[in-house]
């Protein structure tokens, strides 16, 4: 299903999941009602919505369409991350929070909440997380760099030491946060509950840039594959391209933990499902997971927002239902080919 | 190709840190030459491959590639220009064996261009020449370490280069193969379609398909020169500290280096 014919499909899929999952919820709305909705916002035509509920174009546009664009552009950024940190450390195990991104986010995060930092509004904890996961790989980065050159196993132990610190100082706030502890703890397990327009604009400006580059030097990205000493030989400057990709697929990840909080597993997992489909060509692959997390992660959302009876955190979903399809994924794999 | 040296390497040197790699390299080679470079492990070789791919850039000295300084090239025009086919190749990604060798082409292929017909032509053509056709579709992570470097050979000469360096490029190949594309890469030397430069472990096998050999020790081209020449039983005692015997064999048609089991008891 490779090539320019399953992308064109994939993207087909999650315009309908947008629209079947914007009818979903505690007030069902039917699928021709959202439609119309939709194209009567777009066209300005009030006829449209003649004999539609007056509640429903509310409903719609301004509480379930920006959290469910939120939910698909942050499982795009995820994935279109997972699959840059995988091919740049050359490790099918990476994901979008080897470098300890998460946890420098979680830690900013937790300052705002226990210091109740409001001088922001509700734009407060995001701006801290965000400043929290940029700071965390500005350190990984001079910790693991040594003459203008970084090694992938560097760039994964420095993350991995920074993540045990934050870690640890994530869970002093927690002991000592008192009241707090319960929102602390709901913010870090995701969730994409009350997200409004400004989310969805400002993360897709950032995931849309970000593919831009990373498809930009997709093709250098399966050159590097080859080895640093091939791929000079071949023409290409992969030190340069290792830090640009490398930051780029760091500030899509730090903006979607901000606005989202921690969502483990589809970073992991899309890239390794697409690869399993289109293969590790990174022009292909990159396109087809950036949909595929897309429509994952919003199928998600849903299914915990309208399905389920209680609202389950978005982050333990997709490790529950992540981690089993993973093993799953693993297994037949190794079955076949005997590498990832 | 044109009258002036393909190389010129002028007093090189480079380290690692504190630790010197290489020191004071002079060297020329002329174009349609096949070179061999013989040393013991850690005297440098790859270093040199490095600089004279621009994969590092020489702390003192000047490398000139075309009478030019290698520093004025592009990257992507020194890879039109020069092809590697490095020591240890180690690929974690299912590609499969035919895009591995057509990455070869990338440097002919503008960035978001398809491949045209005469890259696939160069690519089919390689892939038979080097007989690895049949594994077109076979996933490199596949392969055992043999397969794998004739595919990552099949990569460089897709890439057309006029200059071809081998860093142990036969290292992990049965002999069959190894006299299979060593004879291939003479065949281009001796056609003037390509100049090569090969390090080599096994002196042999150097001697066979060189015309031309240097030698080099703790970072230094001790000597060099033809074949017939400065491969003796005195050059090998100097740089290897090992007693051996050269002969010239008529079967291999050069000289040779047999050895002989050090007795202790």
């Amino acid at each position: 299903m490779a090539g320019k014919k399953g992308i064109f499909l994939l993207a087909l899929l999650l315009v309908l999941v947008i629209i079947f999952s914007t009818g979903m919820g505690y007030i069902k709305i039917s699928t021709l009602d959202v439609i119309k909705i939709i194209i009567a916002r777009f066209y300005n035509d009030g006829h449209l919505l003649r004999g539609i509920d007056n509640i429903f174009p509310y409903v719609i546009w301004e509480v379930r369409l920006p959290r469910i664009l939120t939910s698909a552009i942050v499982g795009s950024g995820l994935s279109i991350a997972g699959v840059i940190f995988q091919g740049i450390l050359l490790n099918p195990l990476a994901d979008p929070y080897t470098l300890g991104i998460s946890a420098g986010a979680a830690f900013g995060a937790s300052i705002a909440l226990i210091l109740n930092l409001s001088f922001l509004g509700m734009y407060s904890v995001p701006l801290f997380a965000f400043m929290g996961a940029v700071a965390t790989l500005v350190v990984v980065m001079a910790l693991s760099s040594s003459g203008g050159s970084v090694s992938s196993n560097n760039l994964i132990l420095a993350g991995i030491i920074v993540a045990a610190i934050l870690s640890a100082g994530i869970s002093f706030i927690k002991y000592v946060a008192d009241e707090q502890v319960s929102v602390i703890i709901f913010w870090l397990m995701g969730s994409f509950g009350s997200k409004g327009w400004p989310d969805v604009f400002m993360t897709f400006a950032f995931v849309l840039v970000g593919f831009g580059i990373c498809i930009f030097f997709a093709r250098d990205l399966n050159i590097m594959s080859l080895g640093d000493r091939s791929a000079f030989s071949l023409g290409v400057n992969t030190n340069r391209i290792r830090m640009t990709l490398l930051v780029t697929a760091s500030l899509i990840t730090a903006v979607c933990v901000s606005v989202s909080g921690i969502i483990g597993f589809v970073g992991l997992i899309i890239p390794h499902l697409m690869r399993f489909f289109v293969g590790p060509d990174s022009r292909k692959l990159l396109p087809a997971s950036a949909l595929t997390g897309a429509i994952l992660l919003l199928s998600a959302d849903t299914i915990t927002r309208a399905v389920l009876p209680t609202e389950v955190p978005i982050g333990v979903l997709t490790a529950l239902i992540g981690g089993p399809f993973f093993c799953y994924i693993f297994m037949k794999r190794r079955g076949v080919a005997g590498n990832v | 190709m044109s009258e002036g040296p393909v190389f010129e390497l002028e007093e090189v040197g480079f380290s690692y840190g504190e630790v010197t790699a290489l020191d004071g390299v002079s060297w020329r080679i002329s174009p349609g030459c096949f070179w061999g470079i013989v040393g013991p492990n850690g005297c440098g070789k790859t270093t040199l491959f490095d600089l004279m791919a621009r994969i590092n850039v020489p702390a003192t000295g000047t490398v000139s590639y075309q009478g030019r300084d290698i520093r004025e090239y592009s990257r992507k025009e020194l890879a039109r220009e020069i092809a590697l086919v490095p020591q240890d190749f180690y690929i974690n990604f299912s590609f499969t064996v035919r895009e591995i060798v057509l990455m070869g082409r990338y440097p002919h292929i503008s960035r978001f261009a398809p491949p045209a017909a005469r890259d696939l032509d160069v690519v089919d053509e390689i892939m038979e020449l080097l007989k690895i056709d049949g594994f077109n579709d076979k996933y490199i992570t596949e392969l055992s370490g043999g397969e794998r470097q004739r595919v990552v050979f099949a990569r460089a000469l897709a890439q057309d280069t006029p200059v071809l360096l081998l860093d142990e490029g036969t290292s992990n190949m049965d002999i069959r193969y190894t006299l299979n594309l060593l004879d291939m890469v003479a065949d281009k030397v001796e056609t003037g379609k390509m100049t090569a430069i090969a390090v080599f472990h096994n002196i042999n096998m150097a001697a066979t398909y060189c015309r031309k050999l240097a030698f080099m020790q703790a970072g230094k081209v001790v000597l060099q020169g033809n074949t017939d020449e400065v491969l003796n039983e005195q050059s090998i005692k100097e740089i290897f500290g090992i007693d051996c015997r050269v002969y010239f064999d008529d079967y291999v048609g050069a000289r040779q280096v047999a050895f002989r089991r050090n007795r202790k008891v």
